[in-house]
């Protein structure tokens, strides 16, 4: 992809897994079509995301699509506290993952192949223990454990049959429990 | 146009537009309770699909490999209740030893 199109890519869409389905599509046999596809739907999860912080952002509509595009997982993760989302942590950690992760690929397009595969680190298993770990703390009403539980089996059973990034936007409707009397 | 920046430009756009979904339509104001309970389940069950679709998810099937090693060292060190950064460890390490051997 060269190195101008991995950097504006890290800083427009800013969503590891969607630009990793990208560069792999378009460096194999796949065309533009299915490269777009593939990485939309991973990045589906994002509407569910985004609506679950949104009363975080105040202020006019265009501070508000700008501040919105540091949500991204890690951040949107680290800000749940308890039931509740920290609008400080959702920004400050997004911002700090937006430089490293921009500055990152600038590196990785000039010096790539000699950095080695980032899962001889076990990066790709730290992250679900990272998710894991913020998960734990939000089991404790009753209601969100069982929410937590049918989304988890929405998306063990909807991965064998549907494409990468669905399941997760499928599993999301488990919120809908909260439509019921309130605890 | 060439294919790649056809992408980049598209996906970056709708990119762009999802993540402001939810700020740009439903911030600045307090959300009504019936919509804030079910807004407020997004986390719990996002966090879980999470953590099952990073763990064991593939192309079209279930993969079972160092990942699931990672995560459950992961688990160990947070029902041992270790410090955030120390489960990220655990299971990174847990995960590249299970990979070495495998």
């Amino acid at each position: 992809m060269g190195v101008a199109a991995p950097l504006v890519m890290s800083a427009t869409t800013f969503a590891g897994s969607a630009q990793f389905a990208v560069s792999s599509i378009l460096g194999g046999a796949g065309g533009a079509a299915a490269a777009i596809a593939a990485a939309v739907l991973l990045n589906a999860r994002y509407a569910p995301i985004s609506i679950s912080v949104a009363p975080l952002f105040r202020g006019p509509r265009l501070r508000r699509l700008l501040e919105a595009q540091l949500i991204v997982d890690e951040s949107w993760a680290l800000a749940a506290r308890g039931g509740r989302f920290d609008r400080r942590i959702l920004l400050g950690a997004g911002l700090l993952l937006y430089v490293s992760w921009v500055s990152g690929t600038a590196v990785g397009a000039l010096v790539g192949d000699a950095l080695g595969d980032p899962k001889d680190f076990g990066l790709d298993g730290a992250f679900p223990a990272l998710f894991l770990a913020l998960l734990v703390p939000q089991l404790r009403a009753p209601r969100a454990a069982t929410a937590a539980l049918v989304g988890a089996a929405i998306a063990l059973a909807l991965i064998p049959v549907t494409p990468p990034g669905t399941a997760i936007v499928v599993a999301s409707a488990a919120c809908l429990l909260g439509l019921g009397r309130r605890p | 146009m060439s294919t790649v920046w056809l992408v980049v430009l598209v996906v970056g756009l709708a990119t762009v537009a999802l993540k402001a979904t939810g700020p740009v339509l439903l911030g600045g104001r307090e959300l009504p309770a019936r919509v804030a309970g079910v807004v407020g389940l997004l986390a719990p069950v996002l966090l879980a699909a999470l953590v099952v679709t990073q763990t064991v998810g593939g192309d079209y099937e279930l993969v079972l490999d160092a990942r699931l090693a990672g995560v459950g060292a992961g688990a160990a060190a947070i029902a041992a209740r270790a410090p955030l950064p120390a489960v990220v460890v655990v299971a990174a390490l847990a995960t590249a030893l299970a990979r070495l051997i495998a």
